[in-house]
């Protein structure tokens, strides 16, 4: 699911250009300043580790669109949280960091692909731990689809249809099938 | 890895493993609400047949953090005052479900036995003179924290103090510091060293003030009044004259030297000056980061790393 595209062996298709992706962050930055009346009270919570470059790169977007508001940005570890908790290894250096009080304000989640929604599952989970958000919404880069919840995202780069055992890989390089 | 008997058994990548694993321990610590369901419905059973304050109740507050299920069994009220032999008092308990014991026992070699006993996990808490393992990592978490050595603990020169003879910290700190490449020295008099120490990998001292200033950690031992009574140090007076960590000795140190106690400590004897006047005293983050080493143990043992899960990602 989160294989590297460096690593592109016999059939890799490039689905998004690393500009596509770019423009991709871009309007999902204005939907989310447009659905939350302006950044204000946001915090952009990555998801442990291939979301957090989401996060980052969507803070520079919001950063130009409204500079006097800059909207914080956490990384969310789920290790502890999931329900196969014990089947992925603890990857070092992927540590929880929320920077700023939870209560109040809507975390937007950001993920690189939406698959299952196992992950953002543990991940509502695990954000109770840190107080009670007004909101919760979910940015991903790609929904490839096979969802095993109830789970729906809020903002979408790029909707793929794919099979079961394909793999996904969305990076600010682009976003890669094999 | 189903035990964790001694530090021995563990390779220097694991115990760096343990010790990442550590990190993510201290962060859940440290939210507003520090529990994570990571160990939902796993029983951990607490077995001490030998005195123990802070390491029990660490273990139990780490088994909490990660929502196991806990079970103090006190020997003192228990069956085994009727007589009850420790195989069976395990079986017993085993047959109640147990998916992890924490034992200390002051027999040498025991949590060994235990394993024999029941397909539970061991953890070994402290036996007899021999191995105090999770003591030992939560030191050299305290070191890598403290002394900001993520990578490893190279070039770092550590003296361990006191009575090495009876301590089983000192050799299971032993074995950690130098998995992780310190340069230990073992300072003690004579009578209170082991008869053999050729194959431990270390350099031994008589005298402590010829080092101070060289080192980059000062682990006190506690000295125990017992051993007055066996003859092995003429006064606790003399022991403190030698060895203790007075006001004199503690500016010799270097700035950034850090001094460590596994507790509880003797005020007087190994601890002259009073720690919390101490800048490099780490003795009290010690103890914080005894919990999360011990979260970090139980969940490579009944999680991450469990016999389960292996088989489970192979099929």
């Amino acid at each position: 699911m989160t294989a590297s595209a460096e690593s592109s062996s016999d059939a890799a298709r490039v689905v998004l250009s690393a500009d596509d992706v770019r423009r991709a962050i871009t309007r999902i930055a204005h939907e989310i300043v447009e659905r939350n009346h302006g950044p204000a009270s946001l915090v952009l919570v990555g998801l442990q580790r291939g979301g957090v470059w989401m996060a980052e790169a969507l803070a520079e977007v919001l950063a130009g669109i409204d500079p006097a508001n800059p909207v914080p940005v956490g990384t969310l570890d789920v290790s502890f949280h999931r329900d196969d908790v014990g089947l992925r290894p603890i990857v070092p250096g992927s540590v929880t960091d929320i920077p700023v009080p939870l209560d109040g304000r809507t975390v937007v989640l950001t993920d690189d692909v939406l698959f299952t929604g196992r992950t953002v599952r543990a991940a509502l989970e695990a954000l109770n731990d840190y107080g009670r958000p007004r909101a919760v919404q979910l940015a991903v880069m790609v929904d490839r689809g096979h969802r095993e919840l109830p789970i729906r995202p809020d903002f979408v780069g790029k909707n793929l249809p794919t099979s079961r055992d394909e793999q996904v890989a969305a990076t600010r390089e682009g976003v890669v099938i094999r | 890895m189903k035990h964790l008997l001694s530090i021995s058994d563990l390779t220097p990548d694991q115990i760096h493993h343990l010790l990442e694993l550590t990190d993510h321990m201290v962060e859940v610590s440290s939210r507003p609400i520090p529990k994570v369901p990571a160990l939902r419905g796993k029983n951990v059973v607490s077995l001490f047949f030998e005195d123990s304050t802070r390491t029990r109740t660490s273990f139990d507050t780490a088994a909490k953090r990660l929502s196991a299920d806990t079970m103090n069994f006190a020997v003192s009220s228990s069956s085994v005052n009727k007589g009850e032999s420790l195989r069976d008092t395990i079986e017993t308990i085993s047959a109640m479900g147990v998916d992890a014991f924490v034992v200390r026992h002051k027999s040498s070699g025991a949590p060994q036995m235990i394993t024999r006993w029941t397909n539970a996990s061991i953890i070994n808490a402290g036996d007899g003179w021999h191995q105090h393992p999770t003591q030992a990592l939560l030191d050299c978490y305290t070191i890598r924290t403290g002394l900001n050595r993520r990578d490893g603990f190279d070039g770092l020169r550590i003296a361990i103090v006191g009575d090495i003879k009876h301590s089983r910290v000192a050799r299971s700190d032993v074995q950690a510091f130098a998995a992780l490449g310190a340069h230990v020295t073992l300072v003690a008099p004579p009578t209170l060293l082991p008869p053999s120490i050729d194959d431990w990998p270390v350099d031994v001292s008589h005298e402590l003030d010829p080092l101070l200033p060289h080192l980059d950690v000062l682990y006190l031992l506690r000295v125990q009044r017992e051993r007055m009574d066996d003859a092995l140090l003429p006064s606790l007076h003399e022991y403190s004259t030698m060895y203790g960590l007075t006001a004199a000795r503690s500016a010799r140190l270097a700035p950034h030297a850090l001094v460590m106690h596994p507790g509880p400590m003797n005020r007087g004897v190994e601890m002259v000056v009073d720690p919390s006047e101490l800048p490099g005293s780490v003795i009290l983050n010690q103890v914080a980061n005894g919990v999360a080493v011990r979260m970090a143990v139980l969940f490579w043992l009944l999680g991450e790393g469990s016999d389960l899960t292996r088989s489970e990602i192979a099929s």
